[in-house]
């Protein structure tokens, strides 16, 4: 091999070899980086291929018949939009005015860093033990028994630290040169806040919503004891009725339910999966749109 | 002078009604800022309440760790020992890690070193679409679509087994270590990529010898997060482990998991009972544990963090 | 007249305003609901009939869930539900829990099962006496090769007997342990499933495995050995359970927290009535007596 006289390290033949070396890696990696994704994939296909069959406009609009074994996932589907809801409306204020607090009070001393690792902590803890917090606090100690109010409550501690996260990440990218102008202004922090800094991180927030309601509506082990029924043969009429929930709902199906049509779980399934995956697709589309927009 | 005085009076009155503004403003978001930790001492407090009156009574710390025998129904002799469930739930995620790890790493170096622009951008939304599948579909798929195959495929009496478990809760754990793993290696300054570089490095060596010596503790808290992660799983363990008391020896061998045995039991447990109490420790115990690795993972963050100032 | 209706849940942005202004209305509301939980073996049979009983009465709603014998009877001493379904007899500690919560649970029979041992349809085993069950589950039992049963299991190599039981606290759980392994600790290592279901599909996709559940949960791909509890083997069927000669048959139960009056006494007697046990043999139980069904 003969050496490009203009490159002063390419041609060497230790480099050559180098440069096959970083070949490989890439390409190694590349494949791994491609395994990890192939899986996904592959259950999307299975769902649609195996479950497709099941899905109509039926399917979603009306409920289970014959022993949960025909019929559609109508209270289920109902259930899990009470859930989110409800889930959403105690946790979004709380989660906003801890981003708030955090990102633009909190001074950098031990309660702050208490309150970081707190969240750390409840984004960490297994969720069947939230589940036994909800249990243990909302459906006994509150008294709201096995209800939606108690399920969602114990969705919406265990999804907080989701809406502080992504709140705070946006309240943050919002430069300081827009808030020390409007100080000079003579507004107050919170005038600030209500007309500066919230406006310009408001569709961060919505992307960290739109995240929550997604984790929300494919939680399982939290509303098992908290709040979700077998079957109910009615639509939830307030938030201290029981409720069916999609994911409840296919666990049921898969593991309890005799004569089930193969298609049916699977149909479940695909539904789960296609609101949970709306919910993301439609979250990383804001994301793009926003850093799209970023004007600073 | 008396409309100046006035207007001036008026005009501190306002100013008056936005200070008052602000201050209620500012003790509701203190309150929203601590409630992550009155929640966190509330989970606690809870499961504590309900799960101590075991602990303190009933509870035999050799027989809870050193007894497989979880009989809490038995008639002849109620038994609480939840060793094969810790080690039920050890070897799932252990097996989790072997998988995830070295996928995960090298997602991260690979989305971060060397993927650019839009396959970037395809590849992490895509990492991000394998953590937004529910647990319960995922166990579903392991319920239905792995036993199956692992039976048709090794030969095995049964496919609901540590192995079926643990490739699923691997590929559950491995978008939140790629995605720390990958923050990890973008907080190394672009500095050291550029000095090393300078010095005729390859991209590789530029990886091998600086960028990952100089992440390490940032790929630490990655894996220690993922271990958490598997760790509190609870779906997938439940419905495609087997949930059978067992020491595995084999990763073909059916296993019970801590979590799954919650979900099993509580709903049929009478609300105070000493079984109830029991099945309360065991979220104490998963608790106690997630609470260490979290807080070891922060501190090891955090010990970056003083380093890079 | 109500403030709220159903319709307001399909509204989700708005639900979540309305969910507080609602809470309390849905309680004392035109529709009357019976709550109706417990036994995984019975809740198909009890959401068929609740299904049913709309049209009987369209102003009673029943609110079926599952979870197990034990969160029924667990919920009627905790006084929250109005009928608990449970597939075992109280035990006398429960009845003592609800006698000091202020309720006398009133027990109502509803029906029997056959639990039947179930193998995979290849499995050509026919017979099984009770002690060789007892054998194979049980705690001291040695049965744990398909050989030591005289058979060669095709589709198991291992020649292992994979044994599917059900979570500790299950009523089928509890009355298997009751009436196979006289009331003696089962064998470490089981498969504890989730629903009865559960057990039947693992069955059917494990050609080593041996499991047990409720006749009414059998399907065409698996298999129910006849059961001796002396010299003649007796097939698991409706009629075997009615007269009794099936060894494991067990009543199927409702609790109510006192006498039923009212919209309960009328469902439970519509449950016990022609209509009601008609759809108890549809589900694959048996009803408390014989009764004709136009199918």
């Amino acid at each position: 091999m003969t050496t490009a006289p203009m490159e002063l390290f390419a041609g060497t033949p230790r480099n050559a070899r180098d440069h096959r070396v970083e070949w490989l890696v890439r390409t190694l990696l590349g494949m791994m980086t491609a395994l990890l994704i192939v899986p996904v994939v592959i259950v999307l296909a299975l769902l649609v291929v195996r479950g497709g069959s099941a899905i109509s406009w039926e399917f979603l609009t009306t409920p289970p018949v014959d022993g949960m074994t025909a019929g559609g996932i109508l209270p289920a589907l109902v259930g899990t939009v009470w859930l989110v809801a409800v889930a959403l409306v105690a946790s979004v204020p709380v989660g906003v005015a801890a981003a708030v607090y955090l990102s633009e009070y909190a001074p950098d001393n031990w309660l702050t860093r208490s309150i970081n690792l707190a969240i750390i902590n409840l984004a960490g803890v297994p969720s069947i033990v939230h589940a036994l917090f909800g249990v243990g606090a909302f459906v006994l100690f509150f008294r709201f028994g096995t209800s939606i109010l108690a399920a969602s409550l114990t969705l919406a501690v265990m999804t907080l630290p989701v809406v502080i996260v992504s709140t705070r990440e946006s309240l943050q990218a919002v430069p300081r040169a827009f808030r020390e102008a409007c100080w000079n202004m003579g507004a107050t922090r919170w005038q600030t806040i209500r007309r500066i800094v919230l406006p310009n991180a408001v569709s961060g927030i919505l992307t960290g919503i739109i995240l929550e309601v997604s984790r929300t509506s494919g939680e399982t082990a939290p509303i098992m004891f908290t709040g979700a029924a077998f079957f109910l043969p009615f639509l939830p009429q307030g938030v201290l009725d029981q409720t069916m929930a999609m994911s409840l709902h296919l666990f049921v199906i898969a593991t309890q339910v005799p004569d089930a049509p193969d298609a049916l779980p699977f149909g479940v399934a695909l539904v789960l999966i296609s609101m949970v995956l709306a919910m993301n697709a439609l979250s990383i589309g804001f994301r793009i749109y926003v850093r799209g927009r970023k004007k600073w | 002078m008396t409309r100046d005085a006035l207007a001036r009076s008026r005009d501190f009155d306002r100013r008056g009604a936005a200070w008052y503004m602000d201050r209620a403003v500012t003790l509701f978001v203190f309150v929203g800022g601590i409630s992550a930790i009155l929640f966190i001492v509330g989970i606690f407090a809870f499961i504590a309440r309900e799960g101590f009156g075991f602990v303190f009574t009933e509870f035999d710390a050799g027989e809870f760790f050193g007894s497989i025998a979880w009989r809490p129904t038995s008639m002849i002799e109620r038994t609480y020992g939840a060793l094969a469930l810790i080690v039920g739930t050890a070897s799932i995620t252990g097996l989790a890690m072997v998988v995830s790890i070295p996928f995960s790493l090298a997602a991260a170096v690979f989305i971060g070193e060397f993927a650019r622009g839009r396959t970037r951008e395809t590849l992490k939304v895509l990492v991000e679409l394998l953590a937004a599948i529910p647990s319960v579909v995922w166990g579903f798929i392991g319920l239905s679509i792995m036993n199956p195959l692992i039976i048709d495929t090794f030969g095995v009496p049964i496919g609901l087994n540590v192995l079926n478990a643990g490739v699923i809760l691997g590929l559950m754990a491995a978008p939140i270590m790629t995605t720390i793993a990958e923050d990890a290696l973008k907080a190394v300054p672009d500095g050291y990529r550029e000095a090393a570089e300078a010095l005729g490095a390859t991209r590789w060596q530029v990886i091998r010898k600086v960028v990952i010596p100089a992440a390490r503790n940032g790929l630490v808290a990655a894996v220690l997060l993922g271990v958490g992660r598997g760790f509190g799983e609870t779906m997938v363990v439940l419905m495609a482990s087997g949930h059978a008391i067992n020491l595995p020896d084999s990763v073909f061998d059916s296993v019970r998991a801590l979590t799954a045995t919650i979900a099993a039991e509580l709903g049929e447990t009478a609300v105070g009972s000493e079984h109830y109490q029991a099945l309360f420790t065991l979220g104490i115990l998963l608790f106690a544990v997630t609470f260490a690795i979290n807080l070891t993972a922060d501190v090891i963050v955090r010990g970056i963090r003083r380093k890079g100032r | 007249m109500r403030p709220c209706s159903p319709r307001a849940a399909r509204l989700s942005s708005l639900a979540s305003i309305l969910a507080f202004a609602c809470g309390g209305a849905s309680v004392g509301g035109a529709r009357e609901v019976i709550q109706n939980k417990g036994s995984d073996t019975l809740v198909n049979v009890a959401q068929a009939w609740a299904e049913s009983y709309s049209e009987v009465d369209s102003a009673v709603a029943v609110a079926v869930s599952g979870g197990g014998s034990g969160t029924g009877i667990s919920a009627m001493i905790n006084g929250t539900v109005d009928i608990a379904n449970s597939s075992r007899r109280m035990t006398s500690s429960e009845i003592g829990a609800a006698r000091a919560n202020g309720t006398d649970p009133v027990e109502h029979l509803v029906g029997y099962d056959a639990l039947a041992v179930y193998i995979h349809a290849h499995n050509p085993l026919d017979f099984l006496s009770m002690q060789q069950l007892a054998g194979i589950y049980g705690d001291d039992g040695t049965i744990e090769r398909w050989s030591q049963l005289g058979i060669e299991m095709p589709g198991c190599p291992s020649d292992e007997i994979v044994r599917v039981s059900r979570q500790n606290n299950s009523g089928t759980f509890a009355y298997f342990r009751e009436a196979v392994l006289d009331n003696y600790d089962f064998k470490l290592g089981s498969h504890d499933m989730h629903g009865s279901k559960d057990v039947v599909d693992l069955v059917a996709h494990t050609p080593c495995a041996i499991g047990y559940s409720g006749l009414a949960y059998a399907t065409p791909e698996v298999k129910t050995p006849c059961l001796a509890a002396s010299d003649t083997c007796v097939a698991p069927s409706m009629e075997t359970a009615l007269d009794g000669s099936y060894p494991i048959s067990r009543p199927l139960l409702m609790y109510t927290p006192g006498d039923p009056v009212g919209e309960v006494k009328e469902y439970l007697d519509w449950v016990l009535g022609e209509e009601g046990q008609c759809i108890m043999l549809e589900a694959g139980y048996t009803p408390v007596a014989p009764v004709e069904c136009v199918q």
